[in-house]
């Protein structure tokens, strides 16, 4: 067993841990912030992504004793006193998820990529948000939402798919 | 899924990480960013006993001019990589085919020194370093000691570090004023790719002076398409470069799998070269 100390969306956890236990897992089974969903198990769909200091990740690829001494805000700790952010009321506003499964990863890769770039176009968006999968295929309107979001008004859909 | 159980430190100098990797003999792997160890562990395609995490390791880190040279760090990630100022001026390719890799997340944790020491010929840039000159530094019990990138890579997931060697610079020749451009054929977004084709150019009064061409996913390791970069030198428009790549394939040993014939990979690697090069020449 491995002792971690970490930061999660604000309040601070100290645990002793298998070293193989993976973030997700931890974040889920341990700590009960079951927001982080888990969906692949190939690194592949973006479901778990997570914020850890300052850089998104997918936490089933990252080990829980790699984030010892860090900060990880998950999309449970974006909101605050209950009021969600504005991409959070994006997303609900511009119908952006459907079985919502993708929806927390979504989520914190567009607050990613909204930290870096504010005004991101809709090529940019996508291309920012190519490790997260929708098989929904919602796409359309999770674009949509990062747009409004970014307080930049959705162009005609033939617009979209170019740069 | 879950992986195995392993044993776990994190040494925080070079000296220490070396010494833990001599004590645990063949059973230990290094763990840097762990984008492609842990989905190996995930798969239970590793069992290693000990995990030796460099991440922690900040002499390890970030980008340095050496005068005919850059020095990045192992463990400087992807993300720091393709936004690094100083990649982006001298070895442009190394920043373009790194843009490439994966999906944001993943460039967040993954290394340089890490998807190199991985050694992945469908990886997108071993073929790269090799494409550049690059040389690779590692260190052991036994000292230093600095590899070509030719040398470097020996067969599938194979390179010629010893178990107790720590992969920990990787020295890149300015390629100042030479064309660049990674061009790769996937599936899917964030797939491997299929060929990947790394072109460098050097023009001089509108003709292709010198050129090298690596290739990603060609064979068991990766490769250079030397007969293509022979039949390039003087290419002066447009039907001469596809005239060359037409060699881009000759000696390589490409596999069978789900996503290709060998006879397709060949195929691809001798439009891609095409691509690549008329892109990098600027005649694109």
């Amino acid at each position: 067993m491995t002792h971690i100390k970490v930061n999660v969306d604000g309040t601070t956890y100290e645990d002793e841990v298998e070293p193989r236990l993976l973030l997700a897992h931890y974040l889920r089974d341990r700590l009960g912030l079951t927001g982080t969903p888990i969906g692949c198990d190939t690194s592949n769909c973006g479901a778990c992504t997570v914020d850890l200091d300052g850089a998104t990740v997918k936490s089933c690829s990252v080990l829980a004793v790699q984030a010892d001494g860090s900060e990880v805000t998950t999309v449970q700790g974006l909101a605050k006193d209950g009021e969600w952010t504005a991409l959070q009321r994006a997303f609900h506003e511009r119908h952006a998820l459907q079985c919502g499964y993708c929806t927390p990863g979504m989520i914190m890769a567009a607050r990613d990529l909204l930290r870096e770039n504010p005004q991101p176009t809709s090529y940019e968006i996508r291309q920012a948000l190519e490790g997260n999968l929708c098989r929904c295929t919602g796409y359309q309107n999770i674009v949509r939402a990062v747009l409004a979001a970014s307080g930049q008004e959705a162009p005609a859909v033939a617009e979209e798919v170019t740069a | 899924m879950i992986p195995p159980a392993f044993d776990y430190v994190r040494p925080a100098s070079v000296d220490e990480a070396v010494r833990a990797l001599a004590d645990a003999g063949e059973d230990a792997k290094v763990l840097a960013g762990g984008q492609s160890l842990l989905p190996l562990l995930r798969l239970r395609l590793a069992f290693p006993e000990l995990v030796v995490d460099v991440g922690r390791i900040p002499e390890l880190r970030g980008v340095r001019d050496e005068g005919d040279a850059l020095v990045i760090g192992a463990l400087t990630t992807h993300h720091d990589v393709m936004h690094d100022p100083l990649v982006r001026r001298h070895a442009g390719l190394l920043a373009a085919a790194t843009e490439t890799v994966a999906d944001p997340a993943v460039r967040h944790r993954g290394t340089l020194g890490g998807s190199l020491a991985h050694a992945d010929p469908a990886g997108d840039l071993p073929a790269v370093v090799l494409t550049l000159d690059a040389e690779l530094v590692a260190v052991g019990p036994n000292g230093r000691r600095t590899i070509p990138a030719r040398e470097f890579f020996v067969d599938y997931l194979q390179t010629v570090l010893a178990p107790d060697e720590l992969l920990v610079e990787v020295r890149v020749p300015k390629a100042d004023g030479w064309g660049f451009h990674y061009e790769k054929f996937h599936r899917v977004a964030q797939a491997w790719p299929i060929v990947g084709v790394a072109a460098l150019v050097r023009r001089d009064n509108g003709h292709i002076a010198e050129a090298r061409v690596g290739l990603s996913n060609m064979g068991s390791t990766p490769l250079r398409a030397t007969a293509a970069e022979q039949a390039l030198a003087g290419a002066g428009d447009p039907d001469a470069v596809a005239r060359a790549a037409e060699s881009a394939a000759e000696g390589t040993r490409p596999s069978q799998d789900p996503s290709g014939s060998p006879e397709y990979r060949a195929h691809l690697a001798r439009v891609l070269t095409k691509r690549a090069v008329l892109t990098a020449a600027g005649m694109g």
